[in-house]
């Protein structure tokens, strides 16, 4: 690791809802933070989201994803949290990380850490995938939220989860059109408040149907869709070729959890939750020692519970540096528990709440 | 294309512009926008050629995770076009598999 050291007692890695959410939370308690993010801003995902959040008040639906980023950077500024942009963290162990700004390497004692560092994108396989214009649904709404620029002129979406129904929607609002959503499964996968605003605008939402291939000589000039049977084989004839020069690949997101595989944290398997989940405790504790996780590295889920994780994990370890009783901790966990909970209802949450249970309640834990 | 206008984003902050040399051609961009996203905007999409095949690759994921938007900039090869900052007069070559240094350092 590199030579220079510096010392922080409560590191941060990634500055999304869920790192921001722990850094202002425990550094309102007098814990002193430094937040680590390899963007030139912190926010994570939540610029990328102009649109209104689901939920319920409490959670801030209704609030667009950018506006409650520029809150929790204010809270953070607020209670004199740090932040190091442009700084990838590559290493961990124990009680170390290895920093990397601006062509320097450094070393970063901590007292803990939490690991916030989202999720990456699932990519898809078809004849052609690698021709330029074939991007994740991120990529292409980082492209025109952040910077204001269109990926493409005509776009077909695969995927009819909330990313592929609110990004194809988005396209729209960028001036770009949208030729059809593609999905596997019989049924549309995202909320229906957003697959009704997607149907109203007359952009078809076709189920059973699925990508067979992009073509194009150095980009992608059309795409071949196609219906496909109840085992995900294309039905013959039913091929159709669209002019589009843009394809989102919209089909989930996975943990990006490098860093606690090689802290060695513990890990198990959760489809729902997006693959190999890092296994933590009730106070989003990893399995090894002064490491936390909060966020979509926990799980994939949503800004909303996120931020909320981010806050359990931040009085956690406030309670742990000793700046907060443990009685006072007690309760103010157990609110923040209750709001994930509350998060996590109907069906899409239930799902994921067992999931998180599983975590939980590993006997790893103990 | 540039969205200068954006329903709910509203209209186009003005930044600083400044030239970018792309394979030898000038292209305007805004001072610290990453160079990819100039790129798109000038209709730029094709940013490399992989080692093995030869074939074409573009941005993927603009979050510098997937790496398929490498560039040469300014004699420096690998450069992740997505997540790099554009300034003033940088030089920008299309790589060609695993490129090649300017010249050593
Ligand atoms: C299209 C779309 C729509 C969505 N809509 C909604 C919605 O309506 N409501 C809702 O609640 N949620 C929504 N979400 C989900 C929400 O955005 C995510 O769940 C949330 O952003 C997760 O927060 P996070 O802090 O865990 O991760 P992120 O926001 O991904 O932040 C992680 C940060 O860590 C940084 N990082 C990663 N690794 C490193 C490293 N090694 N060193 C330094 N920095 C690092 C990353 O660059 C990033 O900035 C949506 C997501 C998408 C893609
Ligand atoms: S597009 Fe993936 S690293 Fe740049």
């Amino acid at each position: 690791m590199g030579k220079e050291t510096m010392n922080v007692e409560l590191a941060v890695v990634g500055g999304g809802p869920a790192g921001l959410a722990v850094a202002a939370k425990a550094a309102s308690y007098g814990v002193q933070v430094t937040v680590f993010d390899e963007n030139e801003r912190p926010g994570g995902q939540l610029f990328k989201q102009i649109h209104k959040f689901f939920g319920s008040k409490e959670h801030q639906a209704g609030i667009r994803g950018h506006d409650i980023g520029y809150s929790l950077l204010s809270q953070c500024e607020e209670f004199g949290v740090k932040t190091m942009l442009n700084t990838v963290v590559w290493g961990i162990e124990k009680n170390m990380l290895g920093i990397q700004n601006n062509g320097r390497t450094y070393t970063i004692k901590t007292k803990k850490t939490i690991i916030a560092t989202g999720a990456s994108e699932n990519p898809l396989c078809f004849p052609g995938w690698t021709l330029s214009g074939v991007m994740g649904a991120g990529a292409a709404q980082t492209m025109m939220n952040v910077h204001r620029v269109q990926p493409g002129q005509k776009a077909l979406m695969v995927g009819s989860g909330n990313v592929g129904l609110i990004v194809s929607y988005q396209l729209l609002l960028a001036g770009i059109k949208v030729a059809a959503i593609v999905e596997a499964l019989p049924k549309i996968g995202g909320y229906m408040v957003h697959a009704a605003k997607i149907r109203r605008t007359g952009v078809p939402i076709l189920t059973s149907a699925t990508i067979c291939e992009a073509r194009g000589e150095n980009e992608v000039e059309e795409a071949v869709i196609a219906s496909i049977d109840e085992k995900g084989n294309v039905m013959e004839g039913t091929q159709r070729v669209l002019p589009v020069d843009l394809i989102c690949i919209a089909v989930g997101l996975r943990p990006l959890a490098e860093l606690c595989w090689m802290a060695g944290c513990k890990f198990m398997f959760l489809p729902v939750l997006g693959d190999h989940v890092p296994i933590h405790d009730e106070n989003m504790r990893s399995t090894v020692k002064d490491i936390y996780v909060a966020g979509d590295v926990a799980g994939i889920e949503e800004a909303s519970t996120a931020m909320e994780e981010g806050r359990l994990a931040g009085i956690a370890v406030a309670e742990e540096l000793g700046y907060l009783g443990s009685e006072e901790a007690d309760e103010k966990k157990n609110l923040a528990r209750k709001r994930l909970e509350s998060l996590r209802l109907g069906p899409f949450g239930d799902t994921r709440a067992e999931a998180k249970r599983k975590l939980t309640e590993s006997e790893v834990n103990r | 294309m540039r969205i200068f206008y954006h329903p709910i984003l509203g209209k186009l902050e003005e930044k600083r512009k400044i030239t970018l040399e792309v394979d030898g051609k000038k292209i305007a961009a805004y001072e610290g926008e990453p160079i990819a996203a100039a790129l798109l905007a000038a209709g730029i999409r094709v940013l490399r050629m992989s080692p093995k095949r030869e074939e074409p690759r573009g941005v993927f994921c603009a979050i510098g995770r997937c790496t398929d938007c490498v560039m040469i900039v300014d004699g420096q090869p690998n450069v992740r076009t997505c997540v790099t900052p554009a300034r003033d007069g940088m030089k920008i070559q299309t790589q060609k598999g695993l490129g090649k240094w300017a010249k050593k350092l």
